[in-house]
């Protein structure tokens, strides 16, 4: 009997441990405000912040960091499907998966806050860090017409090159290689002196996807690679050919780090900055982790060297990190209150000068490193797949990053690859149409 | 009375029920059904779409069949090489040599120790890119310069390179079992069979090994588990999937419900591994119990 009596309390008391585990917590006078996110080196300012606002307001805020990004993304898509998404937080991942959580109700509408007061809050943005977090009217994802999100700060992305092992090869470091025959003559004066070309950290494919998006947008136009998107020019098409024939010639004229295709961005980063190569493809967040890895690096950003004149070289850049603010929070407006206190100038130059990232704030701009004011130069040039308004089946990308990775490797042809993303483009669309 | 008994019988077992039922059937129906559907894994509109997730890994993913190829390569150089090198070295331990509890303790190092480190680890010693390649000096420093190259860079060679680190990685987990089955065997027949005459190898052929068949059987369905679902090992080597020659099917899995937010269809994809996996299993394991009846 008594062995049945303990059976039976502990048949109770399993449950209820679950069922603590999910109670909520009783709520205080101030409400405190949580924030996701997975920006390791930009916690320890969060927190200082966090600590500032406290003192002026009395509202506690807690950054909750979360990394790496993989593991982030995820835990923000679990919170979501169990409703249990903190006050605020960032979204990782493309539109068409922002626009998911819009219409599952997890993003709060900003518009009305962006435009109070004749749109001063929104004004005080760079527009382009601002579009990635707009839905358009008409947009293609069914999403009303808004702002559902606010950038913290902006990133670009381009190339770096080493000032110092430009003079050992006896190129000018004032003036980088502006056309792709220029990129192959410097990658060979490189070379003769034993220097390596370009690394990057083409392991994460996203990267090979962003530098060869690069390219189309050169070799093609928008309009012509968001017709491609759509589904109106086939990637069979020569111009696309040209822009996967880039890879075969890195390729074939050694443009690039040996083993780049299975190497993270951290090592690409480590690579660059201990000088073992000339150049690299990376986002303005480099300028922070150089810093800490090698404070004397000598180097200098530029956009990718042209390949046709036709069009301009754009790159990818806007918001590199946005906040968004949970609609079914119960402390909505303190949160929106805090993100307008975060993004004022005062916090966004402290955010530039402890975490060396480019501010949101167009009037944060002052005193900011040489080499991030080249980034920012960069700003007029860029775009991003959040803002073109349609977006590629991410089989289709997969096949494609993967193509690109085959071609560096000498498994596969431009028109090999082409022929390949386009059948998959091709099932895709029947699928979508169905 | 009767009814008390059978009362008490379910209360005993309801703890282990809930929390199997909560933890592994209810998941398992519901990743069941969301691989019928078409869903983002965010929205809470799920399109229903039958068998079409099976239908397309069968017959448009050339992606899925070879990660499971890769997997299956990984399995086999586990299954022959890892499992002999454990097997081996069991059966030396199990003979009265100098410091055996040592050894013991050395082999089953590599288990215990994390993949993520372990991938780490063996990427610095292999690696030419960001690494010492401890490896490739070895090779140039006993005149085999030829050999040195990227182990991990080269398609030819990175999917090896893996399986064998993966077998460091396990073959102590086979060297521990094996040991465990080598001392259940009666020393009394080793002993009888050495006053008839018999030599070191007859023992092993017609004693050691149809004892340790079970055990065999144990080993290569826990190898065939394990390595077919590898891959943290191959994340901290590799990094991915480099360009499908290390993709094996969790990471697969992975990248369509991460990258491509196609969670229906990685539900699939797991089901469809699922299922592969207990066939494996089960025809060992009736390949074994006929071996035995043989």
């Amino acid at each position: 009997m008594r062995k049945l009596f303990a059976f039976c309390l502990i048949s109770l008391i399993i449950p209820a441990f679950f069922i603590s585990a999910c109670a909520v917590k009783p709520k205080s006078s101030k409400p405190t405000i949580t924030i996701w996110h997975w920006m390791t080196d930009r916690q320890p300012a969060f927190e200082a912040l966090a600590k500032k606002y406290e003192e002026q307001t009395g509202i506690k805020v807690n950054f909750e960091l979360y990394a790496p990004s993989d593991a982030y993304s995820q835990k923000v898509r679990a919170a979501a499907q169990g409703k249990t998404l903190p006050d605020i937080y960032g979204l990782l991942g493309e539109k068409r998966d922002f626009a998911s959580f819009i219409k599952s109700d997890h993003v709060a509408d900003l518009t009305p806050f962006l435009e109070e007061n004749n749109g001063k809050w929104r004004k005080e943005f760079f527009a382009k860090a601002l579009a990635v977090n707009e839905f358009k009217e008409d947009n293609t994802y069914g999403v009303k017409a808004g702002f559902y999100g606010v950038p913290i700060d902006v990133m670009t992305i381009e190339m770096l090159y080493n000032k110092k092992l430009f003079k050992k090869a006896g190129l000018d470091p004032n003036n980088p290689p502006a056309t792709w025959g220029e990129f192959l003559h410097a990658i060979q004066r490189l070379r003769e002196v034993g220097i390596q070309g370009l690394v990057s950290g083409w392991g994460e494919i996203w990267m090979i996807d962003c530098l060869a998006s690069n390219y189309a947008f050169n070799i093609m136009g928008e309009k012509k690679v968001l017709a491609t998107i759509k589904g109106e020019v086939p990637y069979t098409d020569p111009d696309w050919i040209k822009v996967f024939d880039l890879f075969l010639q890195m390729r074939d004229k050694k443009v690039l780090v040996t083993g780049v295709i299975t190497m993270v961005n951290k090592t690409a980063e480590q690579l660059f900055s201990n000088e073992k190569c000339a150049f690299a493809f990376n986002g303005s967040w480099c300028v922070n982790v150089y810093k800490g890895m090698n404070p004397v690096l000598d180097y200098g950003a530029m956009l990718p060297p042209q390949v046709s004149d036709k069009n301009p070289m754009m790159v990818w850049g806007g918001a590199a990190s946005s906040f968004l603010v949970n609609n079914r929070s119960a402390s909505k407006e303190q949160a929106v209150a805090f993100l307008k206190w975060l993004t004022s100038p005062e916090q966004q130059i402290y955010l530039a000068e402890a975490t060396n990232n480019l501010p949101a704030n167009q009037n944060a701009l002052k005193g900011i490193p040489v080499v991030l004011a080249q980034f920012a130069e960069a700003m007029e040039y860029t775009t991003h797949p959040n803002i073109w308004g349609v977006s590629e089946f991410p089989a289709v990308i997969e096949k494609l990053d993967k193509g690109l990775q085959a071609i560096i490797i000498g498994e596969n042809t431009p028109e090999q690859l082409a022929q390949d993303v386009q059948k998959i483009k091709a099932r895709e669309m029947a699928k979508a149409k169905k | 009375m009767r009814i008390k008994s059978t009362l008490e019988n379910y209360v005993f077992v309801l703890p282990a029920v809930s929390i199997f039922t909560i933890f592994y059937i209810i998941p398992f129906i519901w990743v069941l059904q969301l691989s019928m559907f078409s869903w983002d894994g965010i929205l809470p509109t799920k399109i229903f779409v039958g068998l079409e997730n099976f239908k397309e890994i069968i017959l448009q993913d050339p992606s899925w069949w070879e990660s499971m190829w890769n997997a299956g390569y990984i399995t086999l150089i586990a299954l022959t090489l890892q499992n002999t090198v454990a097997f081996l070295l069991a059966w030396a331990c199990d003979r009265e040599i100098k410091m055996k509890n040592f050894y013991r303790v050395i082999f089953f190092i590599p288990p215990v120790l994390s993949e993520i480190v372990v991938g780490m680890a063996w990427r610095f010693i292999i690696n030419d890119v960001d690494g010492a390649n401890i490896i490739n000096r070895m090779l140039v420093s006993i005149g085999l310069p030829q050999l040195a190259h990227n182990w991990l860079s080269d398609p030819k060679t990175a999917l090896t390179t893996v399986a064998l680190v993966h077998s460091w990685k396990g073959f102590g987990w086979g060297f521990l079992i094996f040991l465990a089955g080598l001392q259940t065997i009666p020393r009394e027949l080793y002993e009888a069979a050495r006053v008839d005459g018999a030599g070191s190898w007859r023992i092993f052929k017609n004693i050691t090994l149809p004892l340790m068949i079970p055990v065999f059987v144990l080993v290569a369905i826990l190898t065939v588990l394990g390595t077919m679902q590898a891959f943290v090992l191959i994340l901290g080597l590799v990094g991915g999937e480099f360009a499908g020659h290390t993709s094996v099917p969790v990471l697969r899995i992975l990248a369509v419900m991460r990258d491509s937010s196609r969670f229906g269809y990685a539900c699939a994809q797991g089901i469809s591994f699922g299922v592969i996996l207990v066939a494996i299993s089960f025809i060992q394991y009736r390949l074994s119990k006929r071996y035995r009846q043989a």
